[in-house]
């Protein structure tokens, strides 16, 4: 164990010496108070330490000691429903240790060491394992079955596997390797946070995340697997997004990473959560939830931390096998915690104060995303999902953070403030957001929602281009230059946009829309159109086929229940042509 | 016996160098003593070996580096604390100067705080009853929340402050109700209206004042927010009071920060604003707010004038972040004579939907508030079309939408700051001005409230 001395304190920065011994990036405690801090540069004997802790009352002279071991999480069966600070300490735990303010130096495991778990072997005695293998599982939650899986690195014959209830710290199965060594192996392991945990293979992306988010799922989809990053200022309804998203998709495990961000939205999250059910299994939410959360109020250094923290239990998660959703908001403040450190650290800037290597590490963690084949002797495939916010300063996403994201990922969805205020909700611009992903997922979207799906997104896209283009032409004119036919596809973008785009995301129905539904809410708006334009050729009115009465209907269509929905959908579909009629015999 | 140290090496700015000390620790409170015998405070900013960079609070005019000493008091900035700290003043420091004795302290707390945890917090959503409609009925105020007023030079977004401080109640419930008022580099005017105002309504009993005025030293504004707040802090969750803190105004705070972060010679980010001024605000900001172990309350409002009315420049859009949504007056609607002259559309509440509705305010409300928004938005939108291609232009509905917008600032908005509105009144008023619109265009109101509340046309 190596035992330096600080030297300099400059706020979450502090300087060690007689550090030699100690490897960089490992993990230390400061002073008496035992602050977690971790390496990020070494000089000489010398050495810089981020603490993840405040350091008021700190000095020099006080000690530091390495505890030799990189920045880690432990993961194992507990990890679900629990809402952790950056470097994984369990807030709950801490909250009924301390109260209602976060003080210093606590120490606590990230996982209840001391409860136990029903482990039910999937393995026996003599089968041959390597690392990866799943080898029993624990019912976690109603919803998640925590499969256990041998630590990598690890490889040989089971000599001893138990069944019954213990702790994760107790050896559930033993194991020879092939020196002849016997390991045991807990349903515990560490895994350092900056490491991605490996993997076979990467697989193509082809199949989408389903959102319940109609102008997420429909008009710029995600894939499983995929990286998508959401840009807006402050006001367009980020965090109501990325809320939206973390409740309604179909991934099986959702990580949570509030970075920076405000502490009633954490608190928000970890009360309404276990209220709400998961559409999918009728569960409570938080039953596949986990949380993390730096608040911006907490220290800086480990808000550079949590993304880490958040990814790595999200690939664990993966690598039993499950399609898991991370959702990281905001990635502004951690680069702008990368930028404070940078800082102190008096590095030669890049763009606007941010450090040179600002791109690579936002790739670094992008990347970890994927669906892949596990590294495991089994078969199995599992994904993350990575959704990155972004708060680009006065919402001008010309900024660096915004441009290095955009840079990696395949999906924009961006923000428009001008929007929001119509309230016009998800506030995403259909005009300049886009999805790299539509071509993979097509032959998914044609087998599964139906043949024309693709074409009537197409067709949907091209009519918003259209009406951007005629509303050009009417703030220069005004509306009554145009023809019968261009007032006609006006009116079916506004159709788009007000009873399609526009989704609550607070009223009961509303906040989730399956596929079939958004499906078949389209093709109502298009029956519509296809229906009244061979009436203008008769001399039908615009106005008078606006202002039908099965219009409202359409647009009310949204707030249908989804079991009512198959038959309200016909007989919209009925009255449309039935009023259109109407109108042609009267003309 | 403290140690003092004669060992000045530098003084530059706010900051100073103090060579050869010892067991001084970062952020450390430190006492100079001039040779005149005055004594001024400072904080430790960075040790390094037996360097100590402090910062000054206040001029460092008359420090002399041969015979000035200074003193590391072992802890870092304290305030002490009581229920009688209510109705007396106190300059940016926290030392009484209203000529009162001084605080008889039931506690002293360090005045950073301590991050209030997540877990611990309970989450806002009492409606505030605040009279002003444009903010009980688009964007509800809730206790615990932080709602900043985002203004610019010249307008009035302190009579804002103070109408909000003196009409704000929240319904069904008797209220231990307290103001803290933060001044931070305001003018002597400014400061007195508010103290005046809390005089004529008797508020002043409950009210608790730091008073950094203009010409008081700039650096000690950097203390005077969080003078403020731990003071709230101790009422709300000490003394279980529902207490509303006032900051005015955050731009010279910010200005404070910039001073210090340029004589440190740090890498500056937008327009010279340090990088770290994001967590720094946030420190301040979020120490609103609610937690389980207490009934009171903190509610804040900061105030900050944006520099030339931009709305993307750091200090607004930094707070915009962390804030729970934000109430924006237009100078544009202050010409025209509208008062509070809160601009609607860009102005949110984040935490509205938690404190209104049903049981709240009024089941109707969520739906009349969206149809408002939209009405309104469209209206203005009409209006613009209008001046650049005339009445005539506009279709018929346009006519309704664009004569709805007027009405809507006319009646809604404009109501003076000496009106106080329940939200009763409020609400029905928004279903008067919907009454405007045929009712095939109030899409976003169930049909149930429609046919309740509408009024009937003759």
């Amino acid at each position: 164990m190596v035992t330096g001395k600080v030297t300099k304190v400059a706020g979450p920065l502090v300087v060690a010496e007689g550090m030699k011994e100690a490897n960089m990036f490992d993990v230390v405690k400061v002073s008496s108070d035992k602050l977690i801090g971790e390496i990020i540069e070494m000089r000489g004997d010398k050495a810089s330490i981020q603490v993840y802790e405040e350091t008021q009352g700190l000095g020099p002279g006080a000690e530091v000691i390495s505890t030799g071991v990189p920045l880690s999480v432990e993961l194992g069966p507990g990890l679900i429903s629990n809402m952790y600070d950056g470097i994984q300490r369990p807030l709950e735990t801490i909250r009924e240790m301390a109260g209602a303010n976060l003080k210093r130096g606590l120490e606590v495991t990230a996982l209840d060491h001391d409860k136990k778990w029903e482990f039910k072997p999937l393995k026996k005695a003599g089968d041959k394992v390597s690392g990866g293998d799943i080898i029993g599982e624990v019912q976690e939650t109603v919803i998640i079955t925590h499969r256990v899986m041998i630590p990598h690195g690890i490889a040989g014959e089971i000599t001893e596997i138990r069944e019954g209830s213990f702790r994760v710290t107790d050896t559930v199965c033993r194991i020879k390797t092939e020196d002849g060594e016997i390991k045991d192996v807990t349903m515990l392991q560490k895994w350092p946070v900056r490491v991605g945990r490996p993997y076979k293979e990467k697989l193509p992306l082809d199949v989408p995340l389903i959102t319940g988010q109609r102008v997420i799922d429909t008009v710029f989809p995600i894939a499983e697997g995929g990286v998508a990053a959401i840009p807006g200022p402050f006001g367009s309804g980020k965090t109501v997004v990325q809320h939206q998203l973390a409740k309604f998709a179909n991934a099986d495990v959702v990580v949570y990473v509030g970075c920076g961000e405000r502490g009633n939205e954490m608190t928000d999250v970890l009360r309404e959560f276990p209220e709400l059910k998961d559409p999918k299994t009728g569960e409570s939410l938080m039953k596949r939830t986990v949380l993390i959360a730096n608040t911006s109020d907490m220290p800086v250094a480990a808000r550079e931390a949590c993304i880490y923290t958040g990814i790595t239990i999200a690939e664990y998660f993966r690598d039993m096998g499950y399609n898991v959703a991370i959702m990281a908001d905001s990635t502004s403040r951690w680069a702008e915690a990368l930028r404070e450190m940078s800082g102190r650290l008096e590095e030669m800037p890049g763009e606007e104060g941010y450090p040179a290597y600002l791109g690579s590490r936002l790739a670094q963690f992008y990347e970890r995303a994927g669906k892949v084949v596990t590294q495991s002797g089994e078969e199995r495939t599992g994904s993350v999902t990575a959704i990155g916010a972004v708060s680009p300063p006065g919402g001008d996403i010309s900024e660096p953070v915004s441009q290095a994201t955009l840079r990696i990922v395949k999906v924009f969805w961006g923000l428009d403030s001008q929007l929001a205020y119509r309230r016009h909700f998800p506030s995403i611009n259909w005009l300049n957001s886009y999805s790299l992903y539509l071509d993979n997922i097509h032959s998914w979207q044609e087998d599964n929602i139906g043949d024309n799906f693709p074409a009537l997104r197409t067709r949907m896209m091209r009519i918003l281009q259209e009406e951007a283009e005629l509303d050009e032409i009417v703030k220069l004119v005004g509306i009554d230059a145009l023809s019968s036919s261009d007032r006609l596809t006006l009116e079916t973008a506004r159709s788009i946009r007000e009873d399609f785009l526009q989704q609550d995301a607070f009223n009961e129905v509303d906040c989730y829309c399956s596929m079939d539904k958004q499906y078949k809410m389209l093709q109502l708006i298009f029956w519509f159109e296809d229906q009244a334009r061979p009436l203008i050729d008769d001399g039908v009115s615009i106005d008078k086929m606006t202002s039908l009465p099965v219009r409202e209907r359409i647009g009310r269509a949204k707030f249908i229940p989804e079991k009512e929905f198959a038959a309200a959908y016909e007989t919209i579909r009925s009255e449309v042509s039935a009023q259109l009629k109407d109108l042609k015999g009267r003309a | 016996m403290l140690k003092e140290y004669k060992t000045i090496e530098e003084v530059a700015g706010p900051l100073m160098v103090v060579r050869n000390v010892e067991n001084v620790t970062y952020n450390e409170l430190g006492e100079i003593e001039l040779p005149s015998g005055e004594v001024r405070n400072c904080r430790v900013l960075e040790v390094d070996g037996d360097k100590a960079l402090v910062q000054l609070f206040e001029s460092s005019a008359g420090i002399n580096l041969a015979s000035s000493k200074v003193r590391f008091k072992g802890k870092s900035i304290e305030l002490p604390v009581s229920g009688d700290m209510l109705g007396r003043v106190f300059d940016g420091m926290g030392h009484p100067i209203d000529n009162g004795p001084e605080i008889i302290p039931v506690d002293t707390m360090d005045i950073n705080g301590l991050p209030m945890n997540p877990a611990a917090r309970n989450y806002p959503s009492e409606f505030i009853q605040t009279g002003v409609s444009a903010i009980d009925g688009l964007n509800t105020l809730v206790r615990g929340q932080k709602l900043p007023i985002f203004s610019g030079s010249g307008l009035p977004h302190a009579q804002l402050a103070a109408q909000i401080a003196r009409q704000a109640k929240v319904l069904n419930a008797d209220s231990n109700f307290a103001v803290v008022f933060a001044a931070v580099g305001i003018t002597f005017e400014e400061a007195n209206f508010f103290v005046n105002d809390f005089k004529e309504t008797g508020a002043i009993e409950r009210t608790v004042m730091f008073l950094n005025l203009a010409n008081d030293p700039a650096i000690e504004r950097i203390a005077t927010p969080r003078m403020a707040l731990t003071a709230a802090e101790y009422l709300a969750f000490k003394e279980n009071m529902h207490v509303l803190v006032i900051i005015t105004d955050i731009t010279n705070y910010a200005e404070a920060l910039r001073e210090v972060s340029a004589a440190r010679k740090e890498v500056p980010g937008r327009r010279g604003y340090p990088g770290y001024m994001y967590t720094d605000l946030a420190t301040i900001y979020e120490r609103a707010g609610r937690n389980l172990y207490s009934d009171g309350s903190i509610t804040l409002i900061p105030i900050l004038t944006m520099p030339e009315d931009d709305k993307t420049h750091p200090i607004p859009d930094l707070t915009g972040y962390i804030t729970e949504g934000q109430i924006i007056l237009s100078r544009e609607l202050y010409r025209k004579n509208v008062m509070p002259p809160i601009d609607v559309l860009p102005s949110l509440s984040r935490l509205k939907d938690k404190g209104i509705g049903a049981g709240k305010t009024r089941e109707d409300h969520a739906n009349t508030m969206n149809q408002l928004f939209a009405a309104y938005a469209r209206g203005k939108e009409a209006k613009e079309l209008m001046t650049i291609l005339g009445e005539a232009a506009l279709t018929e509905i346009d006519l309704l939408y664009a004569k709805f917008a007027e009405q809507f600032e006319e009646k809604y908005v404009s109501q003076g700051f000496h009106t106080d509105r329940t939200i009763e009144e409020t609400l029905n008023l928004g279903w008067e001005l919907l009454s405007i619109l045929p009712r095939s265009e109030l899409k976003r109101i169930k049909d149930e409230y429609l046919d309740k509340y509408l009024p009937k046309k003759d």
